[in-house]
């Protein structure tokens, strides 16, 4: 098993869920977050006073994944997430040890 | 023979009951045409009820005008000023604006009624009321002929308390994000008596000493409190902004405004409320209301206009912000002149106003580096200001005939001497609201302190001064 965590733009968002959903994903869970890489922010002026702002918001989806869609999954987000412009994200994978479901206590890649 | 003669002045009657006013004169010779004594009386009986009926019309009319502008005034504190303010706040402050505002509309009428209204317009001194309406005493439905002779002296009493509400809260966008509560009570009641109550007098009082048509040594042009609202709110936050310091965190910090949604409702609501301040400010529902209606809002659109170009030139983009800041700033300076001047001069007003508030927010503040965290002074001190001494340029004798028929009031029909009239009133309300400010600080300061303390600041002072939150995310 992997997780999978993605930062990706919220205006792609829509897009890649929708993606995902297509290629067999039942579940993610997804946070509004904010953050920079090598994107710096904009500048905001109120009354003539400026504010750099260099958090934007960002969408973070996460997944665990079984290991024979893995490649899938990074694919399709690859695809629907690129606008190819600096600040379109990144994608994370780590070894899950373990998943365990919570109402049946299955236990494994059955319980995701 | 007598049936005929009732017959005709009935028919009479009739006609003058038709067309009540030209009918007067042809009226007032009916006597030496009708034959009988009982007749003329009959005749005399019924004109005077109709002149009776025509002065009860027109009050109705005027009244009906006056205390829908005092509602519409009352609206501009509350939701209006509380909503603008609330906007341009951070997020753990906005209650506590709000309530600074919503304190002057309760606080601020009980000591209106109890001796406020008195100390303004009551007796004809120079420099300051007197007692004779006390506990409004002889304030009835009866008009005040001194001030509005067709209206209860109730509605002038209730509109004119609008006007002493709302300049108190306006001090309070140069003090935002660190006054404390109790201070702000004490500062703005001490405020109320030593600043608003005697300049409101000189200005607008029987014989005080800036007022143009009952009395005054320095005739000038107020109509809707350029002086006695703005100037002094304005001058008095500045002072305020200095004595206090900056904010913790300014100006290295963003303090960027929680919601400017909230702000744009605000400011909608003062520009419709402004014209019951404005056009209100002719006390009768007449051509003059109609006049100011127009300056007023001509002048909120020319300056709305004139700030976002400025800024639009200057950073590329006209913010939301600075639209509704610019309209602001123009109703501000057309409220000395909005029942003085034509229609087109109040563009020209405008314009002016909103360029101005623009340069001094944006640069003059970033020079000084003084903290009026909301711009109280950079809109009301700096728009009250210039438009005051526009008031001296572009009033019309065709508009407001104030110093008697035909005479010139303004620079535009060749009375240069108004502008220095004008000049006159603006650097008496200036120095007079500094002076005060200062004394009723050092008070305030020794009392209950002005200033909360920085871990409270740095709190928010919805939780530290009223112990609520604005949004409470968790519910």
């Amino acid at each position: 098993m992997m997780k999978l965590e993605a930062i990706i733009q919220p205006s792609r968002f829509e897009s890649v869920k929708d993606a995902l959903r297509e290629v067999g994903i039942e579940g993610m869970t997804v946070t509004e977050v904010r953050g920079h890489g090598r994107q710096k922010g904009h500048t905001e002026v109120y009354r003539g006073r400026e504010y750099t702002v260099d958090l934007l918001p960002k969408i973070k989806l996460e997944m665990v994944l079984p290991d024979k869609l893995v490649n899938t999954v990074v694919d399709t987000i690859l695809k629907t997430a690129k606008t190819g412009k600096i600040g379109d994200g990144k994608i994370f994978l780590s070894r899950v040890e373990e998943a365990i479901r919570i109402r049946n206590e299955e236990r494994g890649e059955s319980a995701l | 023979m007598k049936r005929v003669v009732l017959c005709c002045s009935l028919m009479l009657g009739l006609s003058v009951m038709a067309v009540p006013l030209p009918a007067q004169a042809p009226a007032a010779s009916t006597p030496a045409t009708a034959s009988s004594p009982d007749a003329s009386k009959d005749l005399n009986d019924k004109l005077a009820q109709l002149d009776q009926r025509v002065t009860t019309a027109q009050s109705a009319g005027d009244n009906a005008w006056m205390l829908t502008s005092a509602a519409l005034v009352l609206m501009m504190t509350g939701p209006g000023l509380a909503l603008f303010y609330g906007g341009l706040v951070r997020r753990k402050n906005t209650l506590a604006i709000m309530m600074q505002s919503f304190a002057m509309m309760g606080w601020i009428t009980i000591l209106w009624a109890l001796v406020g209204y008195s100390l303004a317009f009551g007796g004809n001194g120079p420099i300051i009321g007197d007692l004779s309406h006390a506990f409004l005493r002889g304030v009835g439905v009866a008009p005040n002929p001194d001030y509005s002779a067709t209206i209860p002296q109730l509605t002038f009493m209730v509109y004119q308390l609008m006007f002493a509400v709302i300049t108190p809260a306006l001090i309070t966008g140069a003090t935002a994000e660190r006054m404390k509560f109790s201070g702000t009570v004490l500062f703005m009641t001490l405020w109320f008596f030593v600043v608003y109550v005697p300049l409101a007098h000189m200005v607008w009082g029987k014989g005080g000493l800036l007022n143009a048509s009952l009395g005054g040594k320095f005739p000038c042009l107020d109509f809707a409190g350029g002086t006695v609202v703005h100037i002094s709110s304005g001058v008095s936050a500045l002072v305020c902004a200095l004595y206090m310091g900056k904010r913790v965190g300014f100006p290295k910090q963003p303090m960027p405004p929680h919601s400017l949604v909230l702000s744009f409702i605000g400011a909608c609501l003062l520009w419709v409320g402004w014209f019951g301040f404005n056009a209100g400010s002719a006390l009768a529902a007449g051509g003059l209301a109609s006049s100011a209606f127009v300056a007023t809002h001509f002048g909120a659109a020319a300056a709305a206009f004139g700030w976002s170009a400025a800024e639009w030139l200057k950073n590329g983009k006209a913010s939301a912000l600075g639209a509704i800041s610019g309209a602001v700033a123009g109703l501000v300076a057309i409220t000395p002149a909005a029942g003085f001047v034509r229609p087109m001069p109040a563009l020209v007003i405008g314009l002016i106003a909103g360029v101005f508030c623009y340069l001094m927010v944006t640069k003059v503040k970033a020079l000084f580096g003084y903290d009026d965290a909301l711009d109280a002074f950079g809109v009301h001190g700096a728009g009250g200001t210039i438009g005051a001494l526009l008031t001296g340029v572009f009033a019309q004798t065709i508009v407001n005939p104030i110093f008697g028929d035909g005479k010139p009031v303004g620079a535009r029909d060749g009375h240069w001497g108004q502008v220095g009239n004008q000049l006159i009133g603006i650097l008496f309300a200036w120095g007079f609201a500094l002076l005060g400010t200062i004394v009723i600080l050092k008070i305030t300061d020794l009392v209950t302190g002005f200033r909360v303390s920085e871990e409270h600041e740095v709190e928010g002072l919805d939780i530290t001064q009223h112990g609520e939150e604005a949004y409470y995310l968790e519910s």
